[in-house]
């Protein structure tokens, strides 16, 4: 009986090797692939049961992660919510992850190439290993200041430090409270996701960067007017047309000089220097001066300015655009911000910011410094340019300009006792029987403090009277600090 | 028995991050459950296979270990706290118990062949049990549990003892005839016509508890051990191709026609489908287990074991996989070859056929069990409702394989015990060289 007994032992061998085989392809060749899979509660459990590092705001935490002491050991929380959560994001069971929550997921989470010696070091001193801070760039000031100001419009502000591109103030409204996407109840997050998603006034967009586009109306004259000065052609005293009306060419639109159909030229001969065709914001004066100028030139100084570029500040920034292939008419239009012409708020403070910062344009950043739970730092901003549309003393002229239009035209409301402010009001038309959104951009400038900002209200009328006070607030919360 | 003890403290600190409190009566039970076996090994058993009873200790240990993890992440994560690792410690040491009752009351392990018939008719009578109304109950889809007073018991696994021993007092009563030759088909020689009685007698208990009870995995399990042992008893490959022609037909039918045994066939070709992914979650969870262990294993208690149906009996394998990693499983499986390998010594060692057939027996189904479990796992078969000797949860399973434990420490004594290596005539080759 000894054959056959060596024969089953033959199998029973055979049978465990089968065994040994298949267990290592689901513990190692598969395992990647298993572990990816977005049916893995592992997965998920994984992810959230890591100590994830804070965001922070001047020095204080407005998200962090508590042990909750249930399936998923943490549990995220932000305070104050609604005022960071458009920059913040949700950091959802369920839903996943927006806003800095998912652009620096790796580096809160702990997973980040950077962190590999602290992982290390986390495993060899037993350390419960815990993810990165993130500190961002926000002045608390500044957003509160923005914050309250909007109340409950629809719209963004954004306001930027012109030097080196880190945003002081980033505020989409209406928001929403994170912690109700990140709660572990299911149901609940469930409810309150329907709500966000069914709410008509969007709150889970972040209007200053992305998803929504709006005209810029006559804001965008401020990138026509820094066209002109680079072109060389002009000057903040030159003389240029401005009648009361025009028709464009080869179409049978009248364009009216001013908003509301008000037909009074820019001057007397229907003529004004660009200085005070920038103050009245004469809309045929703009017209006429974008067809001199030409899409070419107009486009070169856009792109500078940052048109064109998706952007990631780390919050992914939708483009903003002037259309293409643009005849006479159209041209016109984009002149004076309408037409095709498409942007956010964050590119328009960064129009702004170019003036104050000797004609460079910096990119806009929202992370102040990444450290390790050590508090060694292993990442700090350093400022970068995206462009630079014009000259340093053409900036100058533009500042001028720009001054001009806040002490004397219709930024009057923005007007700071005691500081350099320069502006740009719009009230941008946008569809049929709507209310026109409303814009400020501009800049304001005390001794060494300085700041770049643009303000957007959805359907808020006109910019004069609804944007300039909101972008009053928030320069005076950043100058005055 | 101390990795045993340190894989329990492990599970408290990585759950907890602090010691288990009740360490210190676990450690000291496990020493005095050893302890015990040892004493009554060296007074019943001197001569028996010191490996046995080290291997079955550490498995049992282990088991208890990772159960306590998946209790530890039930009370941390969980719906409800369990508490399923002190009733199996408490099972491990009634199991303990059992086979020390074993060595001291079967002296010899040839007086089971006296009761070989009587062994026949419990078995029959205990794997019939679950079909009995009131009596037996269903999982799963399987009818392989009875339940009395609250108590869920699975029949199966003392009866595979049972049968082992019947098996092996018939077999070596009737091994010369069953040997015999008959028509020669294919250059196979096929046994005699007249002999096809016992195999079509265990063929059809096989079937019969594939079809009422709706189990592959028991079905199989069954049928193996018996053609096996007929193979061993007669050294006769016809047996095993008549085995499997048998069992295979009936098996695809069974595949085809029953709904839940369909479903884990869909579950063992393609589980991650779209179309299969809900209704295979228990494999998915399993796999996704395997997966999140890796090479090197989460670490005992750090896992999430939890999220897997049957953690801790049927899936207990993933758990283990999961929190010791791909080095944890294969020092496992390795210990279960290591553990089937001195059965399969001492029944070359056995003088007497009663004892070589029952303790190859014996060794085979353990390693058929770990095959069908393993390999339902991790997708080598369909899976079924079999569970890991001496892993997993559960009072009967662990209970009867204690009392193997104790039957094959028996063995091993007789086959090593100096008088009985000097039987005369005796032809057999030395262990050495069969198991090399």
């Amino acid at each position: 009986m000894n054959k056959p007994l060596r024969h089953v032992w033959l199998v029973v061998g055979m049978l465990f090797l089968l065994l040994f085989t298949s267990t290592t392809y689901f513990q190692v060749v598969a395992q990647g692939r298993l572990n990816a899979d977005g049916r893995n509660a592992r997965t998920i459990y994984n992810e959230f049961g890591r100590h994830r590092g804070p965001i922070v705001v001047d020095g204080t935490a407005i998200a962090s992660s508590q042990e909750s002491g249930d399936t998923y050991g943490y549990l995220r929380t932000y305070d104050p919510g609604a005022m960071y959560a458009p920059v913040t994001g949700y950091y959802s069971v369920i839903y996943g992850f927006s806003g800095i929550e998912r652009a620096l997921n790796d580096t809160l989470s702990g997973d980040a190439d950077a962190l590999f010696y602290q992982r290390i070091s986390d495993i060899l001193s037993g350390e419960q290993g815990q993810g990165a801070t993130v500190e961002l760039t926000l002045d608390s000031q500044a957003q509160q200041a923005a914050w309250d100001a909007l109340g409950d419009q629809r719209g963004a502000v954004v306001a930027l430090d012109p030097s080196t591109g880190a945003v002081l103030a980033m505020v989409s409204t209406p928001s929403y409270d994170p912690n109700l996407l990140a709660s572990h109840s299911s149901s609940e997050v469930q409810a309150a996701w329907t709500a966000l998603n069914e709410d008509p006034a969007r709150p889970l967009t972040n209007r200053a960067t992305g998803g929504d586009l709006y005209p810029p109306g006559s804001v965008f004259k401020l990138v026509v007017a820094a066209s002109a000065l680079d072109s060389g052609k002009y000057t903040p005293e030159t003389v240029i047309p401005g009648p009361g009306t025009y028709q464009l060419p080869n179409s049978s639109s009248i364009m009216n000089n001013r908003a509301g159909g008000d037909q009074t030229p820019c001057g007397p001969d229907d003529a004004s220097t660009l200085t005070d065709a920038l103050r009245q914001s004469c809309n045929t004066s703009f017209a006429l001066l974008g067809q001199e100028l030409g899409e070419d030139q107009l486009r070169a100084t856009a792109e500078q300015f940052g048109f064109g570029q998706r952007m990631e500040i780390p919050l992914a920034g939708t483009a903003s655009t002037m259309g293409t292939d643009l005849d006479g008419a159209q041209l016109a239009t984009t002149s004076i911000g309408q037409y095709e012409t498409r942007v956010t708020p964050l590119q328009m403070a960064m129009v702004a910011s170019a003036f104050v910062n000797d004609g460079v344009v910096m990119e806009p950043q929202l992370v102040q410094s990444v450290r390790t739970s050590d508090l060694s730092s292993i990442a700090e901003l350093t400022p970068r340019e995206v462009g630079q549309p014009l000259s340093a003393s053409n900036a100058s002229e533009m500042r001028g300009m720009m001054i001009e239009t806040v002490e004397n035209g219709t930024g009057s409301a923005a007007r700071i006792e005691g500081a350099e402010v320069g502006g740009k009001t719009g009230t941008a038309q946008w569809g049929e029987g709507r209310a026109p959104h409303s814009w400020f951009v501009g800049y304001a400038q005390m001794g060494d403090r300085e700041v770049a900002v643009a303000v957007l209200v959805e359907e808020g009328g006109y910019g004069s009277r609804v944007a300039a006070p909101i972008a009053k607030e928030v320069m005076e919360a950043v100058i005055w600090r | 028995m101390s990795v045993g003890v340190t894989a329990y403290a492990l599970v408290g600190l990585g759950r907890f991050e602090e010691l288990p409190a009740d360490l210190m009566q676990v450690g000291i039970g496990a020493a005095v459950v050893a302890v015990l076996l040892q004493i009554a090994v060296m007074w019943r058993a001197p001569y028996a296979d010191p490996t046995i009873l080290p291997i079955v200790v550490l498995l049992n240990m282990l088991g208890v270990a990772v159960i306590a993890s998946i209790d530890s992440a039930n009370t941390l994560y969980g719906p409800r706290a369990t508490a399923m690792a002190d009733r199996q410690m408490i099972w491990s040491m009634l199991g303990a118990a059992l086979c020390i009752g074993v060595l001291v009351a079967l002296r010899d392990h040839r007086w089971l062949r006296r009761y070989t018939w009587i062994f026949a008719l419990t078995g029959a009578l205990l794997l019939l049990m679950p079909l009995v109304p009131g009596l037996g109950s269903e999982r799963n889809g399987s009818r392989i549990w009875i339940s009395i007073a609250g108590n869920s018991f699975q029949p199966a696994e003392l009866a595979k003892i049972a049968f082992a021993v019947f098996f092996a007092g018939y077999l070596v009563a009737r091994r010369d005839t069953l040997a015999l030759a008959g028509p020669k088909v294919l250059g196979i020689h096929l046994p005699r016509w007249s002999d096809f009685g016992p195999i079509l007698v265990a063929w059809g208990f096989a079937m019969a508890v594939l079809v009422f009870q709706t189990d592959l995995g028991t079905s199989l399990m069954f049928f193996g051990l018996f053609v096996v042992m007929l193979y061993v008893a007669t050294d006769r490959l016809s047996w095993l191709v008549i085995g499997a022609v048998m069992f295979l037909p009936p098996a695809v039918f069974a595949a085809i026609q029953m709904g839940h045994v369909r479903r884990r066939i869909d579950c063992w070709l393609d589980p991650l489908s779209r179309e299969n992914f809900d209704a295979c979650g228990q494999v998915n969870a399993g796999l996704f287990g395997l997966a999140n262990g890796g090479i090197t294993g989460a670490g005992l208690g750090d896992g999430r074991p939890n999220v897997v149906p049957h953690a801790e009996s049927d899936f207990i394998y993933t758990s283990l996989a999961e929190e010791l990693g791909l080095v944890g499983a294969f020092a496992v499986l390795l210990l279960y070859l290591l553990l089937v390998q001195r059965a399969m010594r001492a029944a070359v060692g056995i003088s007497d056929g009663f004892g070589t057939l029952l303790a190859g027996g014996l060794g085979f189904v353990i390693a058929l069990q770990v095959f069908v479990v393993v390999g339902g796992i991790t997708r080598v078969i369909p899976l079924t409702g079999l569970t890991l000797p001496f892993l997993a949860a559960g009072g009967s399973s662990l209970v009867c394989n204690w009392i193997i434990a104790g039957i094959l420490v028996r063995l091993s004594d007789a086959a090593r015990r100096p008088a009985a290596r000097q039987v005369p005539g005796s032809t057999r080759v030395s262990p050495a060289e069969v198991m090399a």
